[in-house]
């Protein structure tokens, strides 16, 4: 897979619904259209993380759906907030690993008492460091 | 944590994870502060049922936390996925990280399999506390019922937990025990997932 054409999608779900979605691009921007597809493979894999959950009881967990070229990797909190990254090369390490230390920054965002588990995430600060991470781990 | 002046970091930049150094707080303030949960919710309602709903309402956002940030840091990330995991996890972590012991018992219901105990002699939220006579069986411990319930229920264990006070002979004063009665899918789920 050549590097210009990375396309990743990470996405937090709290209880229900996504709380932050953040594209990660590298290189030649992409149709719009696309998008809508991510989405949809993202969401139709959340009924196989449900059922990986309590097969394991590392938060990571591995690959869990794909379609076509597109992978899905996910993660589990201990409060069973998901992290989904949706992803077309394969980087396992470097996935687990982007995983993790975004779990640290969830657990800071989340002690904050103004947030809840529905909140959307909406600081800066934290947009970036997931940005960081992707150049640091993903691309 | 910073200068007079200068300006917190992010929250992403503060180390607020480790827990090299204990920070425990006296147990005075603790007390009053508590004490004054306690009244201040009295203020707000009408019966005794009302009033443990609340204090476990802000136990439950207590719950949800402490899950998180322990599971973090004593159990270097791994999940509980088991009823009994998740019970000893409470009893041991949580009790220990929030009131500076572990609990006095775990004990599984005599009537029912879908019900566990926690039992605490000398429940921390309770030490100062003396219920007047006119509000029954109130037992603040309706809290820590609280964080417990935030820790089952945002860990996928949904119950109902309740505090009780039992009386019993020797005792100089009743101990509070911790009810979990966990949903029907949970128990069904932990079977399915067998030993």
């Amino acid at each position: 897979m050549p590097r210009d054409s990375t396309t990743l999608t990470f996405v937090i779900v709290g209880e229900e619904t996504p709380i932050y979605e953040c594209e990660i691009k590298a290189g030649a921007k992409r149709e719009e259209t696309v998008n809508y597809l991510h989405e949809f493979v993202l969401h139709a894999s959340l009924d196989n993380i449900d059922e990986a959950i309590w097969t394991t009881q590392s938060c990571y967990l591995k690959q869990v759906d794909r379609y076509y070229d597109l992978t899905v990797s996910a993660y589990a909190t201990s409060s069973l907030v998901k992290f989904l990254l949706l992803h077309d090369s394969k980087n396992d390490d470097g996935i687990r690993n982007f995983f993790h230390d975004i779990h640290e920054y969830y657990i800071k965002i989340m002690l904050n008492p103004f947030h809840t588990p529905t909140t959307k995430i909406k600081s800066k600060p934290f947009d970036e460091k997931v940005k960081l991470l992707a150049q640091k781990y993903l691309l | 944590m910073s200068q007079r002046g200068s300006v917190l970091p992010p929250l992403v930049d503060r180390h607020i994870l480790t827990s090299k150094t204990r920070n425990d707080v006296g147990v005075g303030a603790f007390a009053f502060l508590f004490s004054e949960i306690v009244q201040y919710s009295q203020t707000r309602v009408s019966n005794v049922s009302e009033l443990e709903r609340k204090l476990a309402d802000v136990g439950f956002d207590v719950g949800v936390r402490m899950l998180e940030l322990l599971v973090h840091r004593e159990k270097a990330g791994k999940r509980e996925n088991r009823i009994l995991g998740i019970l000893s996890f409470l009893h041991t972590n949580v009790w220990k990280n929030l009131f500076g012991k572990t609990a006095d018992s775990l004990e599984r219901g005599t009537s029912a399999d879908d019900e566990y105990m926690i039992s605490d002699h000398d429940l921390l939220v309770n030490r100062f506390i003396s219920v007047p006579r006119d509000m029954g069986h109130l037992n603040c411990g309706a809290f820590a019922a609280g964080i417990v319930e935030g820790v089952l229920k945002s860990s996928g264990f949904p119950a109902r937990v309740t505090a009780h006070s039992v009386t019993s002979e020797g005792l100089s004063r009743p101990k509070t025990t911790i009810l979990i009665k966990f949903s029907p899918e949970v128990i069904e789920r932990d079977e399915r997932l067998g030993s």
